[in-house]
């Protein structure tokens, strides 16, 4: 089972070796309103990308996506890191979910 | 209200899964109640402690705070499900055997009753902090007025306790030699899921690389939004898109935890049959 399991490890470093290398994207989104400003965001596919996420609301907020498997709080006035990626190209929906309402989404090309 | 009460749920079912199986798990333990009710309290409170200093732990650790939190709470639990897991291993059998009657050494030696607190508090701080920030967010959006906050408060946290409890039930009519057996690879589960979600959060942080953003995606069978999949996420660690970390950080619990696991309980049953008590 152990021999298994690090042979899977090893093929699992394998797989994702050459996007490791990749890194340097980033982009900005703003909280406002309880709306997302962009509401549809454009970054490099393949590519780590830094995500700054300001909220602009005096109210927490939390930005949560299943699709880039991200959450994290936002303290009201506070701009926060969230790293994503590299990401296959396509739209990955994102949302506040303090208030479910509150969507956009990310292309990644 | 209904919003509010909504959030607040799927919030304290987490918790309340957790700390259900837990005692489960520990069945026939003296005390455990009260380390469990312990544990409760020390991650309410610890949840509005968090919650008045979130944007300071935000800010700590190069912004990291959060997911270095997170994490750290969460692999806590995993260690403390591990040590309650290798101890039921060795004592499950006495238990379940001398429900009432315990040996000397479940009765005076150690026992992993910290190990059920930390837990309980670990599961309900992790969800606890955020559930304090939305509901004092909306409190200060005065959206309506308190009264249907506090009921959707309510309600919210009543829907998750009779969950927890209706798990438990459920769990105490498995017949008690086979319970432990069960609660046993609930545990293991548990505790590599929780591993991989800590996993998740340093992939977030970049602490950690991803190795492979997505290396699957089974949304189209189970979405992890949907109440099953939310459910199969805390209890078993389900991810319908895993990062390969986070593959990697569940088959590695599994393997550290579950073959000590195995070795005891094989040992203890040889040492059974040798000598029938």
């Amino acid at each position: 089972m152990t021999r298994t399991a690090l042979v899977f490890i090893l093929l699992l470093a394998g797989i994702s070796g050459p996007t490791l290398a990749q890194s340097g994207g980033s982009a900005t989104l703003v909280v406002r309103d309880h709306r997302f400003e962009p509401a549809e965001l454009t970054v490099p596919a393949g590519q780590k990308i830094e995500l700054q996420v300001t909220n602009a609301d005096s109210t927490p907020a939390e930005f949560e996506s299943g699709e880039l498997r991200r959450e994290k709080l936002l303290p009201p006035g506070k701009t926060v890191t969230i790293y994503v990626g590299p990401l296959r190209p396509g739209q990955y929906e994102f949302f506040d979910d303090f208030h479910p309402s509150t969507r956009g989404h990310l292309v990644a090309r | 209200m209904l919003a509010v009460a909504l959030i607040v749920f799927r919030e304290t079912l987490e918790a309340a899964l957790i700390a259900s199986i837990v005692l489960a798990a520990s069945l026939g333990i003296p005390h455990r109640h009260r380390w469990v009710a312990t544990g409760v309290a020390a991650g309410v409170l610890g949840s509005g402690v968090v919650a008045v200093f979130a944007a300071g732990i935000e800010a700590a650790f190069a912004g990291s705070g959060q997911e270095l939190l997170n994490a750290g709470i969460l692999w806590l639990a995993v260690v403390m499900l591990g040590w309650h897991s290798i101890w039921m291993a060795r004592h499950g059998r006495e238990l379940a055997a001398h429900a009432g009657i315990l040996g000397r050494e479940v009765a005076t030696g150690t026992r992993p009753l910290a190990a059920l607190a930390v837990i309980t508090a670990a599961a309900v701080l992790r969800e606890g902090s955020e559930t304090v920030l939305f509901v004092f967010g909306i409190a200060a959006s005065a959206q309506g007025g308190a009264a249907p906050l506090v009921a959707g408060v309510f309600i919210g946290v009543a829907g998750g306790v009779v969950a927890g409890v209706l798990l438990y039930l459920g769990l105490l009519r498995i017949p008690l030699h086979r319970l432990f057996a069960v609660t046993g690879w609930m545990v293991l589960l548990l505790a590599a899921g929780l591993a991989a979600q800590g996993a998740g959060f340093l992939v977030q942080a970049d602490l950690l690389p991803a190795l492979g953003d997505q290396l699957w995606n089974t949304t189209w069978l189970l979405s992890e939004e949907s109440v099953p999949g939310r459910i199969l996420h805390t209890l078993v660690g389900y991810v319908a898109r895993p990062a390969g970390m986070q593959v990697i950080a569940y088959v590695a619990t599994l393997i550290v935890i579950g073959l000590p696991m195995r070795a005891i309980s094989r040992a203890g049953r040889v040492k059974a049959v040798a000598q029938p008590l």
